[in-house]
């Protein structure tokens, strides 16, 4: 989507923080901080990978609402939770796990390593 | 050691002075010296102290927390009669107004409680090699114990608890509600009711050298299913990075036969399992209201609002955990 802004993108800018903060902030900080600094570098690299892959995993979601008839995850959990979903658990399994998935892609993809 | 973590809320030694004068009243001791904040759980402040040459953990309720201390110092006398390593309970100020809010004082017990250190130091090897022994002797004990003993514990259903709070938080977690439809669906016929410590694990287990010292930690105890001890114990995020899946130390075969070595019951390793299901899903649920503290404004904090984030790492561990058995 066409938008005004000049370089650095979004990502970059996050980029650059994140650098900062483990270039010139961790170093300089005691342990505490430090524990705290590895959390916030985490969140900015989680940003980024979201600004990166999320348009794409946005597009892909609506489409396994749409095959479930479900407006959001909202409408999906209330009708599971109702037991609407009875029928067709397999694949209503199936496409929750591959939102799983792409929410870890962004949030820590490591952990689909293990 | 013991949980060292010098708190921000100590704000001025003049508080020290007179909760460290409030003590030696209490104890009827002559010096209370090396009074210090330990790291303590949400309800709970925890305070480390010597009198009179010996150590001791002081346990406050926070100000403005429901309920007190509970049933803990009972329950602690209760599993220390029946032969589960608890610190020795010294004084119950459970009805107490000495200190302001109820609390309890114990006798320290030495040794560790920080996972990664019991998971790798070289000074815990005996001990990891001892862990599912001991773990499953020390819950054989608890859940031995007569619950007509003990007054005053919840006896609440899990499902419906856990059920109630993620509505409560109003969050949409497909998986999640997928998980309670398993739940329901494969639940098992208790075959017993006893105590429940409700979270034993590494972090509130302290390790000695040669294995488990002491069970610390007993404010969510309640009675139910004793399956759900052993099934907490091996949720994954208990296992803090290890392979194993008992506390990422030892095996399902060891803790179980030590636990039916000890109790002369046999385990059932599905109603386990199912424990284990729960328990991850519990912590799921209990990750996305730390996020909503942050979220509500009552805590501001980027460590929680991260943690909302890691909720998926759960919903995996549950697909994971089911793979096969939906």
């Amino acid at each position: 989507m066409a938008h005004p802004h000049d370089v650095p993108t979004s990502a970059q800018l996050l980029e650059a923080v994140r650098q900062w903060l483990e270039r010139d902030v961790m170093p300089a900080v005691d342990a505490r901080l430090q524990f705290h600094g590895r959390v916030a570098m985490n969140l900015l690299a989680m940003v980024e990978r979201e600004i990166e892959i999320g348009p794409d995993q946005a597009i892909e979601h609506s489409q396994r609402l749409l095959t479930l008839g479900c407006a959001d995850d909202s409408e999906l959990a209330q009708r599971i939770k109702n037991g609407e979903m009875d029928d067709r658990l397999d694949e209503v399994r199936a496409l929750v796990y591959a939102s799983v998935i792409d929410k870890l892609q962004v949030a820590n993809p490591k952990y689909l390593e293990k | 050691m013991v949980r060292t973590w010098q708190s921000r809320d100590v704000k001025t030694t003049a508080i020290v002075d007179a909760l460290a004068s409030d003590l030696s009243g209490v104890l009827g001791a002559r010096e209370v010296s090396n009074l210090r904040r330990l790291t303590g759980g949400a309800s709970r402040e925890t305070w480390r102290f010597d009198a009179d040459g010996s150590a001791f953990v002081l346990q406050r309720v926070r100000p403005g927390t429901v309920g007190g201390l509970k049933q803990e110092p009972s329950v602690l006398l209760m599993a220390a009669q029946h032969g589960v390593p608890v610190p020795e309970l010294v004084f119950d100020g459970s009805a107490s107004t000495a200190l302001t809010e109820p609390f309890m004082i114990v006798r320290a017990v030495e040794g560790e409680t920080i996972a990664r250190k019991i998971q790798r130091d070289d000074a815990f090897g005996l001990a990891r090699q001892n862990f599912c022994r001991d773990a499953g002797a020390a819950l054989a004990k608890l859940h031995s114990i007569d619950v007509a003993e003990v007054s005053g514990l919840e006896n609440e259903d899990q499902v419906v608890r856990y059920r109630d709070v993620l509505d409560f938080l109003n969050q949409p977690h497909p998986t999640f509600e997928l998980v309670f439809h398993w739940l329901r669906a494969h639940a098992p016929v208790s075959q017993r009711h006893t105590i429940v410590h409700g979270d034993f694990r590494l972090g509130n287990l302290m390790i000695g050298s040669k294995g488990i010292a002491a069970v610390l930690d007993w404010e969510l105890a309640h009675l139910g299913d004793p399956m759900e001890d052993l099934g907490w114990l091996c949720v994954k995020a208990w296992r803090f990075g290890g392979a194993a899946p008992v506390a990422g130390l030892g095996s399902y075969d060891d803790l179980f036969a030590s636990y039916e070595q000890h109790s002369g019951i046999a385990v059932d390793a599905d109603a386990v399992r199912w424990w284990q299901v729960l328990g991850t899903l519990k912590w799921g649920i209990i990750c996305i209201s730390q996020a909503s503290t942050h979220l509500s404004g009552v805590m501001r904090s980027h460590e929680l609002a991260a943690i909302g984030r890691r909720v998926c790492e759960n919903e995996y561990d549950l697909f994971q955990l089911l793979e096969g058995e939906w």
